[in-house]
């Protein structure tokens, strides 16, 4: 029982610090991303290729004066901030990074807690965290504010609809509940996995998740909520310093948990694309290996005059890394740990792909597209989900 | 630990229902219903019926309310002001309330004599499977005429705003 405390103390501190260190270089990599889709460096100046922002950010906004309008309704503007952050922070404790490991002779496993109702969980917390959002615009007294608060939460309540659908489809085929045991059905093979699964390939599913998660957290092209060149800046226009942060963090740790849940319920989670008797743990190895080669290469040959400084330390870091995968002792947890990351990476790269080239819709095409659209495609979707499992099964 | 638990988020609950109806603006009286709907949720947690404590978030605090404080703001209501309350009011209102609790803890043990009093998670027929084997089995005509309920008051609503356009 002490020692489950322990375990369970340490992982909360690893997996907080790992967020907390992953919300930070979120941003730095997004607005990396979104500069080259626009062809443009994005953030150069603080620390190698921009590197030290993040913490410049954070600097920034911890010392920036904190400002409470007069007009505010004081306890709920204080606490719709507050309110979104942990909503936002609580669901990726049932997520699973990965499957059981063993550390000085514990065995548990790489995910906070598992319920068995995981899913349930994930969309209960999330169902709930609205009210920061509707809330920080009704007690700010401002009509942007106020407009924004609106505008999110009817858009948020027409796409859990969708969304929920699209869950509930990969679940008929996976028979559980439990974000744990979702996973390991999907072991194997790629076509093991719910979105290539028989009877019915959950696709279709899969991009509605996708489509009605890039609402739910706000995200262009649905960022109606904070449309700068109609609302100021939406819900939180009356916020500032670490208030206006914790928004901005909020929405970047939906962005991570929809990813990670796309992740779990379609792409298999941890589970490598194919079984590892086919070399599947050697793909970390070749990626890094050839990212520090390259990274060494433009470093003997630099196109700026830092480069040639920089470029061969993330190149050396590179190999390191290469050369860790090849380790057996820790194989065990990284690689699982390395699938994950990498599916959730490219879902959160598809997040900023599209920040960078989809325009903003207009607000009755949002609410016409979900309801018009996605609903019935996602009802019909899960009909023929249902029939096709009771009948092969 | 289960008791502990159990008393904390009883007093939560009983303190937020009070505030509903002791607040002066909606807003304030939402939120305060939808801390009632989250203490409920883990009371149901509590007593091991897992799915309805799920639900209990999902559906209640989650969508329900989202939908009350979103038609409120959307009506902008403002805070109401106190009105002197009726001379019989004073006089009565505390006593029959009394007298109410007194005769629901009277009945409640009568029905339930203490042998048959809930535990804390001994109820195990809690899970997903069980809820839906109950629901399409045993309890398959009152959850499809609930259904129909629900439908016909959407419709019933679509109908009178229908009119108010024409």
């Amino acid at each position: 029982m002490d020692s489950f405390i322990v375990i369970s103390l340490i992982k909360t501190a690893v997996v907080l610090a790992a967020l907390l260190g992953a919300l930070l270089y979120l941003q730095w990599v997004e607005r990396k991303v979104i500069a080259h889709i626009q062809v443009r460096p994005g953030p150069y100046r603080v620390g190698p290729h921009g590197l030290l922002q993040p913490i410049a950010d954070v600097i920034k906004l911890l010392t920036k004066e904190d400002l409470i309008p007069p007009y505010v309704n004081k306890p709920l503007y204080l606490a719709a901030p507050f309110l979104a952050m942990t909503m936002a922070l609580l669901s990726i404790s049932v997520i699973p990074f990965g499957p059981t490991i063993e550390v000085a002779g514990y065995r548990t496993w790489m995910q906070l807690t598992d319920l068995n109702i995981g899913v349930l969980f994930v969309l209960a917390v999330s169902s709930m965290g609205v009210y920061g959002i509707a809330l920080a615009g009704w007690s700010s007294n401002n009509k942007y504010a106020l407009l924004g608060g609106l505008r999110s939460s009817a858009q948020m309540i027409s796409y859990e609809l969708p969304l929920s659908l699209a869950i509930a489809a990969p679940l008929l085929i996976s028979n559980t509940l439990s974000l744990r045991t979702l996973v390991e059905k999907q072991e194997g093979s790629i076509l093991q996995w719910n979105v290539l699964h028989g009877p019915f390939p959950q696709i279709l599913s899969f991009i509605i998740f996708l489509i009605a998660g890039f609402a739910e957290t706000n995200r262009v092209p649905f960022d109606l909520p904070e449309a700068e060149n109609e609302l100021v800046a939406g819900f939180h226009v009356e916020y500032s310093s670490m208030k206006f942060a914790s928004f901005f963090m909020a929405e970047y740790a939906n962005m991570i948990t929809v990813s990670c849940m796309a992740v779990l319920l379609f792409l298999g989670g941890w589970v490598a694309p194919w079984p590892a008797r086919y070399g599947s743990s050697y793909v970390p190895v070749a990626i890094f290996a050839g990212a520090g080669v390259v990274a060494l290469y433009h470093g003997m040959h630099p196109g700026r005059r830092r480069d040639r400084h920089t470029l061969p330390v993330f190149g050396a870091a590179f190999l390191a890394m290469a050369a860790v995968f090849l380790l057996p002792a820790v194989q065990a947890w990284l690689l699982p740990l390395f699938w994950f990351c990498a599916k959730t990476g490219s879902v959160l790269f598809t997040f900023m792909w599209v920040r960078g080239t989809l325009p903003r819709f207009r607000y009755d095409q949002l609410m016409g597209f979900t309801w018009k659209f996605l609903f019935p495609v996602a009802v019909a979707n899960l009909l023929v989900t249902g029939f096709l499992v009771a009948w092969f099964s | 630990m289960d008791v502990i638990l159990f008393l904390i988020f009883a007093v939560i609950a009983v303190v937020c229902a009070i505030n509903v109806v002791v607040q002066t603006h909606p807003i304030s009286s939402a939120i305060s219903l939808v801390g009632v709907m989250g203490s409920l949720a883990v009371l149901y947690l509590l007593l091991g019926a897992e799915f309805i404590a799920a639900a209990q978030v999902i559906v209640y605090a989650g969508a329900i309310m989202v939908l009350f404080v979103f038609v409120i703001m959307l009506l902008n209501a403002g805070a109401e002001s106190k009105r002197g309350r009726s001379l019989m009011a004073q006089l009565l209102g505390a006593p029959l309330l009394v007298a109410l609790l007194g005769l629901l803890a009277y009945f409640v043990q009568r029905l339930y004599p203490r042998s048959a009093s809930v535990h804390f998670g001994g109820f195990t027929h809690g899970t997903p499977l069980d809820i839906g084997r109950a629901l399409f089995t045993t309890y398959l005509l009152p959850f499809e005429v609930t259904s129909i309920l629900i439908l016909i008051a959407i419709v019933g609503a679509i109908v009178l705003a229908r009119k108010e356009m024409d």
